[in-house]
């Protein structure tokens, strides 16, 4: 059989209660089950975190750079989503 | 796009202070030198935790030992994050670990001498993690995102490694004549070691350009070796011990101290794989892997069995 090493896990770790999972690195292993457990001992020994996600990574898609700018671009001239946009008199409260 | 303009708006990126991440266009150099760099750093994790390991079972007490081991384990985490922030740059680290183990790519050169006595396990915490430090915090300012993160997480893990082995030192400074004989003896093998781990002298690896331009490498090595020696002849000085170094002066007029000539023979024999322990280092290196890999075939058997049954059911 070939040495592959395990496939590769991106590792998501909840730093606390109620703030999002965020990425922290990846890790090799053979199911979910020992790349949950791996990631716990690579990414969180000094209490890092309360909740562990883990994704192949081949299962995941990304936005490309080279198209970021025709990507992103067409909410910079929709200032008007801002609250910021609208005029409203000094005399009115709670607007 | 045409490559140069490219070239051009990384550089700008780079100038401006943002990082570059994996998916992004980076020149093939920036690409090669980067691998070169990150999967020698994460072999020098792995390959550390060798000398070290060679401690756990004979540290003198309980609390030593957790706290050796904790140490080691962080090693272990470091390589892991390091190839990880690797294998962004499109490479497998199946691959890395086969460069290892056949000699083609490098570890860190301070790996290869022995650790014969407790109060190395002091001076490896103290100056080896020391010097080490020096290096990753100036590299965690560089432009490559994966490789700076992983920086500023291990910056943050080996500040406990530094303590722990200057505690070391201190208590065996303090301790009976024989024990802090031993721990100036540990000082005596390790500081030029210590001291040449942070690369040959500007003179003798003239620093690209390039790589600085790139922020790839940040600092000169004398300019990081400086800094390390200006930092940690003042901790020796406290716990009484000697730097072995008759021509160690402090320039009042500079601020920094001046150290005496380095025998690079040495350093590029030991580079060379002519140090006391190379040969061991890899031979053990080696052995680990293929004892493990039992381990990783049954892993692997097991989670296809697992995927297979679910399909089934
Ligand atoms: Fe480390
Ligand atoms: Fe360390």
């Amino acid at each position: 059989m070939n040495d592959t090493q395990w496939p590769l896990w991106e590792v998501f770790v909840q730093g606390n209660p109620g703030i999002p999972h965020k990425h922290v690195g990846s890790v090799h292993a053979p199911d979910a089950e020992i790349a949950i457990q791996n990631a716990r001992d690579v990414y969180t020994r000094r209490s890092e975190g309360i909740s562990i996600w883990v994704v192949p990574s081949n299962a995941i898609s990304a936005s490309t750079p080279e198209d970021q700018g025709a990507f992103f671009e067409p909410s910079n001239d929709k200032p008007y989503r801002h609250p910021t946009f609208y005029k409203i008199p000094d005399g009115v409260k709670y607007l | 796009m045409e490559d140069s303009k490219k070239l051009e708006q990384f550089e700008a990126k780079i100038a401006s202070g943002q990082k570059i991440e994996p998916k992004d266009w980076m020149p093939e150099a920036y690409r090669k030198q980067l691998i070169r760099m990150m999967s020698q750093h994460a072999h020098s994790e792995i390959v550390g935790m060798l000398p070290e390991g060679n401690w756990i079972t004979r540290a003198p007490s309980l609390r030593r030992k957790a706290i050796l081991l904790a140490k080691v384990q962080d090693e272990a985490g470091h390589g892991l994050y390091l190839y990880s922030a690797t294998e962004t740059l499109g490479v497998d680290r199946k691959d890395l670990l086969e460069q290892l183990h056949t000699g083609k790519a490098k570890y860190s050169s301070i790996f290869n001498y022995p650790t014969l006595t407790w109060a190395d396990i002091g001076a490896i915490g103290w100056l080896v993690d020391g010097a080490a430090i020096m290096n990753q915090t100036a590299l965690a300012r560089g432009s490559y995102g994966p490789y700076a993160r992983a920086m500023v997480r291990i910056c943050k893990e080996e500040s406990f490694h530094n303590r722990q082995g200057y505690e070391i030192m201190m208590q065996l400074a303090q301790g009976t004549p024989e024990q802090k004989e031993m721990a100036q003896d540990a000082l005596n093998r390790w500081w030029w070691p210590a001291i040449m781990m942070l690369g040959p002298g500007d003179d003798q690896s003239p620093n690209s350009e390039q790589l600085m331009r790139w922020k790839v490498k940040m600092e000169s090595n004398d300019a990081i070796r400086q800094r390390f020696i200006d930092r940690t002849v003042p901790q020796a000085e406290f716990i009484g011990l000697k730097i072995p170094d008759k021509d160690l002066k402090f320039n009042e007029a500079t601020g920094h101290y001046e150290h005496g000539p380095i025998n690079w023979d040495e350093f590029f024999e030991v580079i060379k794989g002519n140090g006391p322990c190379n040969a061991k280092r890899l031979k053990d290196r080696i052995e680990a892997d293929k004892k493990g890999r039992w381990v990783r075939e049954a892993a692997l058997a097991y989670a296809a069995k697992r995927e297979k049954e679910k399909v089934v059911a």
